[in-house]
């Protein structure tokens, strides 16, 4: 959960991307990495096999802004997607704050998608979370491939509820900032929530 | 679940009091108290320059991960750790339960002394942490939220 310190007068709060193997969790990050000035943004660390698949997560640490004299710092990790890394799945949510879901378009990868989503919804529960009280984003990824499928199907698929949700090419940027920012502005009004 | 975690000025400086005798007492090179979600907490020593953010979400996930694999094998988790490196070296202990406290150190020091140093520092920073959580806790539960009063516009421009 988030951590306000008011020594330094920072919030820091967790982001985690979830999704599939392959579904482009960590193309995400390396984007936004890329993206952002040297300041606002520490070292990116990819703990992954020698086929730069993630074995454990990668981590971006990330500064927003001031929100009433309180610099926002943001955690952004991903989590391994192949199916056997569950166990390490599961230690990366502990204390999540937000989650964005990165859902490969590819229609043989349907599947794929809606097997992590009912293993992320799994997984919260077991850190005694629900997904639909956590900020929480759905990316359509990978819209630009030609097997892609039809938008309307996989927002029935995968988003029944209509939750906030993009559709991106996180290889060339298209909807990664859109994403990121949505995630972050929900962490911030569940905080200014919780302090109601 | 976790709850979410205030630090105040005097909370801070009563740990850093604490871990800036042990690194006096322990011969520490560096000593960094890192929350088991990868935020730091708190720093003494003479590491400057070194990447704490990097250090504190590495030894979160080292603590998961040995975590996950106490409970494979029927133990709650390993609440110390010990690197050895060709010059420098890592302690790592579990402090009240969701506070990992690194000790670095070199030839200048030993394990066992870092080992003794550690033992009671730790249960002195446990009672901190306590106190710490109670009061975010307290804080948690309706006053003294200084997020309560952000509005969506303070929202909205951190993206502009």
């Amino acid at each position: 959960m988030s951590f306000i310190n008011y020594s330094s007068r920072e919030i820091n709060c967790k982001i985690v991307y979830y999704g599939p193997g392959l579904c482009g969790k960590t193309t995400n990050l390396q984007y936004i990495y890329g993206k952002t000035a040297p300041d606002a943004k520490g070292k990116m660390i990819s703990l992954a096999t020698e086929t730069e698949r993630t074995l454990f997560f990668d981590f971006l640490p990330l500064a927003l802004g001031k929100i009433r004299g309180f610099r926002t710092r943001f955690h952004l990790y991903t989590v391994p997607g192949q199916v056997f890394y569950d166990a390490s799945r599961k230690l990366i949510l502990k204390g999540v704050d937000g989650v964005v879901f990165v859902a490969d378009s590819q229609i043989e990868r349907m599947e794929a998608n809606l097997e992590s989503l009912d293993n992320l919804k799994v997984n919260l529960h077991e850190q005694g979370y629900d997904l639909d009280k956590v900020p929480y984003v759905m990316q359509y990824n990978k819209r630009d491939l030609p097997n892609a499928a039809p938008l309307e199907e996989m927002q029935k698929l995968l988003n029944p509820s209509g939750m906030t949700d993009f559709e991106a090419c996180a290889t060339t940027g298209t909807g990664v900032f859109e994403t990121l920012k949505a995630v972050a502005k929900g962490v911030l009004t569940d905080l200014k929530k919780m302090g109601k | 679940m976790d709850t979410q975690l205030i630090m105040y000025d005097e909370d801070l400086k009563k740990i850093l009091a604490v871990i800036q005798k042990l690194v006096r007492d322990a011969n520490a090179k560096g000593i960094f108290l890192v929350d088991k979600n990868g935020q730091m907490i708190a720093e003494a020593g003479e590491m400057e320059g070194i990447d704490t953010t990097s250090l504190a979400s590495l030894t979160a996930g080292n603590i998961a991960a040995t975590g996950g694999l106490a409970k494979i094998i029927g133990e709650d988790e390993f609440p110390t750790h010990f690197h050895q490196g060709q010059r420098d070296n890592l302690h790592i202990s579990i402090v009240a339960q969701r506070m990992i406290l690194v000790v670095i150190f070199d030839d200048r020091s030993s394990l066992g002394l870092v080992r003794l140093r550690v033992k009671k520092a730790g249960a002195e920073l446990g009672r901190l942490i306590e106190e710490m959580q109670k009061k975010s806790d307290h804080a948690a539960s309706g006053d003294g939220s200084p997020f309560a009063e952000i509005t969506d516009d303070d929202i909205d421009n951190l993206f502009e």
